[in-house]
């Protein structure tokens, strides 16, 4: 999703004649410093900082001053059983999303791009989980899966198939329930993408594999997937970047229970951090969550480009 | 392109399950905001409260300071969302117009701080923001959301100022208008519907947002809608989920509304500043 070619703008610069062209680059300045310098003093300064917190023994509320330690955080997050299980629950999490969103989102879209009626309708349904804040989404789900005033359980029920049970606190059951809710929420942002990636397909090419005689699936395949990987590339990308460092959802959910079951990394830092105060340690673990991402994401998007060198 | 009989009632059986999906949870929501307390604690709920009431949204004021967050909320929302536009727009501005390294830096910069997990960058912002005695204040939470909002205003809005064709501004320019003229004249009246979008959009961001202000808040009359929604949590039992309900509803109004209104214009100006020109 790198930004748009401005090569045509370049170009197109040049008849400005000699003299503005330097005062046009002091007006640049002018106009770039009131954002800029928020972004290096309170965004670019800070990740910096943060990454050489992990270095230290930076602790909340401690007197003796805060001193450099290398690698021990790193040392110490290698034996921390804890964390490890939090990350795998919290890589379980994000492919569990993920994957799912991006099939449906996928789905919904290829309805939507065709001439239904009540497009509209869905299309309006879509803003509910885009707009409202996490903290309500979480809320409605913990209504939807009360054990016994949920409506969940009381279709299961009504359907003749048991009891139901209490979803959120079941060992066995959380995790599933809590990916259900980032699946929901998630899908519409991913189904505009991927709509809008649609309407770019070249419709000529598409009525032309018609009358070739190819079927739905073939013109999706050789048509639609082309035109649609770019985008379905970035959205999936950055879903996943998402979903990884997710936080609110599953702490009004379930807090990281039942027994840790879905204490997400994020959960895990949060409570290091802000909980027992260890701002080095929670530091090394953001570092530690940076790194894998980005070799989880240079894998698969490699993987993915070859792979479609290939088809 | 004909579509046959079959596969037409197949798309629509498959558009009605996504409705039954998306809408579900919401209505459910709706239901338990008007159901008094009997019918929550029944072990047969239904769709439609029997006996439907208010209660629950009186009680739910009663219980949490829910005027006080909201006024945290406006105004950590409203304060994030003019000063994130007004500084992001002439960047903006020239992110699209020049192509300079500074510009690539700043992409790069959009992108890269969308990986980063915000406990790493919370951290040390709590700190700076201690030491200047900006914690548990929503000037200090302001300023973490203008940070946190930059980036994708930026995405925004270069998508929108490259949708103004530059040779509009090339022409007042021979006209003789100066270049501060036609941006205000030209540039500025022509962007403005998607500054307003971004702006909006920045606010219901602000509006939602709960870690940060989980993290910078500690005191309730201090705390944004979310974190106090949470209070509700506390101590759960079946009288609890109708004032939970009905404050939860309340809190996503503003978001609804304004997002239907702008929604047209976010998914232009997200999709403008992604694909190319």
């Amino acid at each position: 999703m790198t930004l748009a070619t401005a090569t045509k703008r370049s170009t197109k610069r040049a008849p400005h004649g000699g003299g503005p062209g330097r005062a046009v680059d002091h007006g640049a300045w002018f106009l770039v410093l009131p954002a800029l310098i928020p972004i290096l003093i309170l965004s670019v300064g800070p990740l910096l900082y943060g990454i050489a917190l992990a270095f230290t023994d930076s602790q909340s509320g401690r007197t003796e001053p805060t001193e450099w330690i290398g690698t021990l955080n790193f040392q110490d997050l290698l034996h921390d059983t804890l964390f490890w299980d939090s990350f795998r629950i919290g890589l379980l999490w994000a492919v569990g999303v993920t994957v799912p969103q991006f099939l449906l989102a996928l789905g919904l879209s290829l309805l939507l791009n065709q001439n239904l009626r009540f497009r509209w309708l869905a299309r309006a349904l879509a803003i509910i989980p885009w707009a409202m804040p996490e903290v309500v989404v979480g809320i409605m789900w913990r209504l939807v899966y009360n054990a016994d005033a949920g409506i969940l359980n009381e279709t299961i029920r009504d359907l003749g198939l048991g009891d139901g049970r209490d979803w959120l606190s079941g060992l066995a059951t959380a995790l599933p329930a809590v990916i259900v809710v980032g699946v929901w929420a998630g899908m519409p942002q991913t189904t505009v993408a991927l709509l809008a990636g649609l309407q770019n397909t070249p419709r000529e090419l598409h009525e032309a594999a018609a009358m070739d005689g190819a079927g739905a699936w073939r013109r999706f395949r050789t048509v639609t997937w082309p035109a649609l990987k770019p985008v379905a590339l970035a959205i999936t990308a950055l879903n996943f970047i998402w979903n990884f460092n997710s936080f609110a959802l599953v702490y009004v959910l379930t807090n990281g229970g039942p027994g840790g079951r879905t204490r997400l990394p994020m959960l895990f830092a949060y409570e290091e951090a802000f909980r027992y105060g260890q701002f080095g340690y929670a530091a090394a673990m953001g570092c530690v969550m940076v790194a894998v991402i980005s070799v989880v994401l240079a894998v698969f998007l490699v993987g993915r480009l070859r792979g479609g060198e290939d088809a | 392109m004909k579509t046959g009989k079959g596969a037409r009632a197949g798309q629509y059986l498959a558009l009605l399950a996504y409705l039954v999906f998306l809408a579900f949870p919401f209505l459910w929501l709706l239901s338990t905001a008007f159901k008094p307390p009997r019918e929550l604690s029944s072990l047969h709920p239904t769709w439609i409260p029997k006996d439907p009431t208010l209660a629950n949204f009186r009680q739910a004021f009663d219980e949490q300071p829910l005027l006080d967050a909201a006024l945290n909320s406006l105004v950590a929302a409203v304060g994030a969302a003019v000063i994130a536009v007004l500084i992001a727009t002439p960047m903006a501005y020239v992110m699209a117009r020049h192509r300079t390294r500074l510009a690539k830096a700043a992409t790069g910069w959009v992108v890269v701080s969308q990986a980063f997990p915000f406990v790493l960058l919370i951290i040390p912002l709590f700190l700076v923001l201690k030491n200047l005695r900006l914690i548990n204040s929503v000037p200090g939470l302001i300023t973490v959301y203008v940070v946190w909002a930059l980036p994708f205003a930026l995405w925004m809005l270069v998508g929108y100022v490259r949708a103004v064709p530059a040779e509009l501004e090339e022409a007042a320019a021979v006209d003789g208008a100066g270049k501060a003229r036609t941006l205000v004249s030209i540039t500025a009246p022509l962007l403005a519907p998607g500054i307003v979008a971004t702006g909006l959009f920045a606010f219901i961001s602000a509006w939602n947002e709960f870690f940060f202000a989980l993290v910078l808040l500690k005191t309730p009359e201090k705390q944004t809608l979310p974190v106090v929604l949470t209070h509700f949590l506390g101590a759960e039992g079946a009288v609890e989920l109708g004032p939970l309900a009905a404050a939860a509803f309340l809190a996503t109004l503003p978001s609804l509304v304004i997002f239907a209104i702008i929604q047209k214009r976010i998914t232009g100006g997200m999709l403008a500043g992604a694909v190319k020109s």
